[in-house]
């Protein structure tokens, strides 16, 4: 354990250089965002992850953020374990219909201003999921979606991206309102 | 002749041999699908599977002391057959699966409840009509505890009904199916292509030994022989896989002592071989690189170098993650003794993976009916008898060893198989089945496909390790803390997308 604490000490931070929003994703994201959010919310972003039918390969990324290379606390960007405490939703998966009821009412649980973020290309589109019966059909089918962000799992330095872009777009868009 | 050797034997003995799966494939009775059901009960066998498909109730059995393995059907009589649930309770949850999914009825299953079905299904008229049922525990004091299908944690989605006696946990159930996506039912009619995409999304964490294994089965189907070295290549991906998650997972449960520097340690580790992985086969967890015929990715020589490089620095890494485990006596006072899954459980549940070998069933896809490129490799078991959360973590701390030689034998093998073709083309589409066994990092996992006179998928069935895990986490639990939970919960580490389909 010592071992681990001095190694951890000497060899410096393992974190990787904060990546910038590209322009697309700030397109995206300047559309998706009202000036509401700026008025609400200081350059910080707690968020609830929500698995609503994913096959656990986006949970896996969203896990990796939390690792010391994207170390994504740096950011003010912190997921929480209630609903109750997000400002974010970040849902991944094809609705499920047995996840439909679970997701309407986290949706509900959470204070507002809120804003939910699609992860992936099931929360998006339903992916390879697209046609089931059992799948209701992708987040913005059950619950008002702001931002999309694809990929199969997504990168981690993607989602950051995206994450990124939803603080920055929010910060800009209004600047009066910073308390 | 309940043994499932000597019906086995005796069909052989019709000069019948078993299929290129290595199958043999059995019609019986409803007599002879008791008595089968009875000699799982009896531990003569292992139930490995069990499905439903076109007026079949059909099992995947396994002998593995005689290496012998077979898939045995029974005709339902109007939607009915003999449960077998009612003499093998691992069985049970696999019955109540297939009658939500097909509405074939298991005559004399115990349990009337349904289990992936929670009544909300708009195209299928529901059976389910009445609020479901957890099993109920009397005594002083008791309280329950309900937590989920959301979690506080960035996992998936589930629901546990923990009934506790101030700390101490009395009964926990499980209640699973929440996101169900009709996999199976997907599958029919998709081509085989389209078919692989979806099976390697029936978990993510193991897209890797669902791609294996789906591309065995097709394999088997077709008489299709992928290239020698696209064989090499599934090897090694499907171990980097292990490893990742192995590391992972270590990890994890460390984190849920409250070891965070541990936790740190191995999600680096973890991220080394993703950033490797995406650099040598184009994707971090490798998905969709592993499809019938053969592999999409080559390594390059800089791969194979890179890979060799990764292993090096695991092996630094892990031992430093060894040793802070191994010295810290208050992180061991969490793991040892919790959570115990008794050597008759994990028997009787074939448990596959760390959760069968912590516990003494010393069973591994890999050795037990080896497939290539595992024929050819050296390598080890290994396995513990304390069943506890200490003993899953050793287990993995040992497989991680295991998988590093085994990687590093595929790597030099590699190095001297001639470059060519890494997918080949296959012969005629032909009606057929193949079914494949593969070990996942959590356990084996089964993978049947029908294939029709096209190239599609007539039905698929697969069956996730988890299936035979989760109901032992019920039993592990039981006279352990609630605070023990998300440790022992962790030790698993079930998939639930896996089980759901």
């Amino acid at each position: 354990m010592r071992s681990l604490l001095l190694n951890a000490l000497l060899k410096g931070p393992a974190v990787i250089e904060a990546p910038k929003p590209t322009g697309d994703m700030l397109a995206e994201v300047a559309r998706a965002l009202g000036e509401r959010a700026r008025r609400r919310l200081g350059r910080s972003l707690a968020i609830r992850e929500i698995d609503a039918g994913s096959c656990n390969g986006c949970e896996l990324e969203i896990h990796a953020l939390n690792n010391p290379v994207y170390d994504i606390e740096r950011f003010g960007l912190k997921f929480v374990a209630s609903p109750r405490h997000a400002d974010v939703l970040l849902v991944t998966g094809p609705v499920t219909w047995n996840m439909r009821q679970a997701l309407e009412r986290t949706y509900a649980a959470t204070p507002d201003p809120k804003w939910v973020v699609a992860l992936g290309d099931c929360a998006a589109g339903c992916g390879v999921f697209a046609g089931s019966n059992a799948c209701v059909g992708p987040v913005s089918a059950v619950i008002p979606v702001d931002l999309q962000l694809g990929g199969c799992p997504p990168q981690p330095v993607e989602i950051l991206k995206g994450l990124l872009g939803l603080m920055a777009g929010s910060n800009r868009r209004s600047p009066q309102a910073v308390p | 002749m309940s043994t499932l050797e000597a019906v086995a034997i005796h069909h052989l003995s019709d000069g019948k041999q078993p299929a290129a799966d290595g199958y043999v494939r059995l019609d019986v009775d409803e007599a002879i699908w008791r008595s089968l059901a009875q000699g799982c009960r009896d531990g003569l066998h292992a139930l490995n599977a069990l499905w439903y498909d076109e007026g079949q109730m059909r099992m995947a059995l396994l002998a593995p002391e005689q290496r012998v393995r077979a898939i045995v059907s029974v005709a339902t009589a109007n939607g009915v057959y003999p449960s077998v649930g009612q003499y093998h309770a691992p069985a049970i949850r696999l019955e109540r699966a297939a009658r939500d999914l097909h509405g074939v009825i298991p005559f004399g299953l115990p349990d009337p409840r349904p289990w992936l079905d929670h009544g909300v299904w708009p195209a299928q008229p529901s059976a389910v009509t009445i609020p479901y049922r957890f099993l109920t525990s009397e005594g002083e004091g008791l309280h329950q505890i309900a937590v989920g299908p959301v979690h506080a944690g960035i996992i998936e989605p589930g629901h546990f009904r923990f009934t506790a006696n101030g700390e101490a946990v009395v009964r926990l159930e499980e209640r699973l199916g929440y996101v169900h996506k009709g996999i199976e039912a997907l599958c029919k009619g998709a081509g085989i292509e389209q078919a692989a995409r979806i099976v390697a999304r029936i978990s993510g964490d193991s897209t890797v030994a669902y791609g294996f294994a789906f591309a065995r089965a097709v394999e088997a189907a077709w008489s299709w022989q992928p290239p020698a070295r696209a064989v090499l290549l599934r090897g090694v991906m499907a171990e980097i896989e292990r490893l990742s998650h192995h590391i992972g997972d270590v990890g994890a449960i460390c984190n849920d002592a409250s070891f965070v520097t541990i936790q740190a340690r191995c999600t680096l580790l973890r991220e080394d071989i993703l950033r490797t992985a995406n650099r040598c086969f184009g994707h971090r967890m490798m998905m969709d690189c592993i499809v019938p015929g053969g592999v999409i990715i080559d390594l390059s020589t800089d791969g194979l170098a890179a890979i060799r490089e990764l292993l090096i620095r695991l092996e630094v890494g892990f031992a430093g993650v060894i040793r802070a485990y191994d010295r810290s006596p208050t992180l061991q006072d969490r793991t040892v003794t919790t959570g115990i899954v008794t050597k008759a459980l994990a028997a009787q549940f074939a448990a596959g993976g760390y959760v069968g070998r912590a516990s003494g069933r010393a069973f591994d896809a890999r050795a037990a009916f080896i497939y290539p490129p595992y024929g050819d490799v050296a390598f080890e078991v290994p396995a513990r008898s304390s069943g506890d959360v200490d003993a899953r973590v050793w287990v993995r701390i040992e497989e991680i060893a295991q998988s590093t030689a085994i990687i590093r034998q595929l790597l030099d093998r590699l190095a001297n198989e001639p470059q060519g073709p890494l997918r080949v083309a296959h012969g005629a589409a032909q009606e057929g089945e193949g079914a494949a066994l593969i070990e996942a990092f959590r356990g084996d996992l089964f993978v049947c496909v029908r294939l029709d006179a096209g190239d599609k998928v007539a039905r698929l069935h697969a069956r996730d390790a988890s299936w035979f895990q989760w109901p032992l986490l019920e039993a592990a639990i039981e006279g352990n803390i609630v605070a023990d939970f998300p440790l022992c919960n962790k030790s698993f580490n079930c998939s639930y997308s896996g089980h759901d389909m």
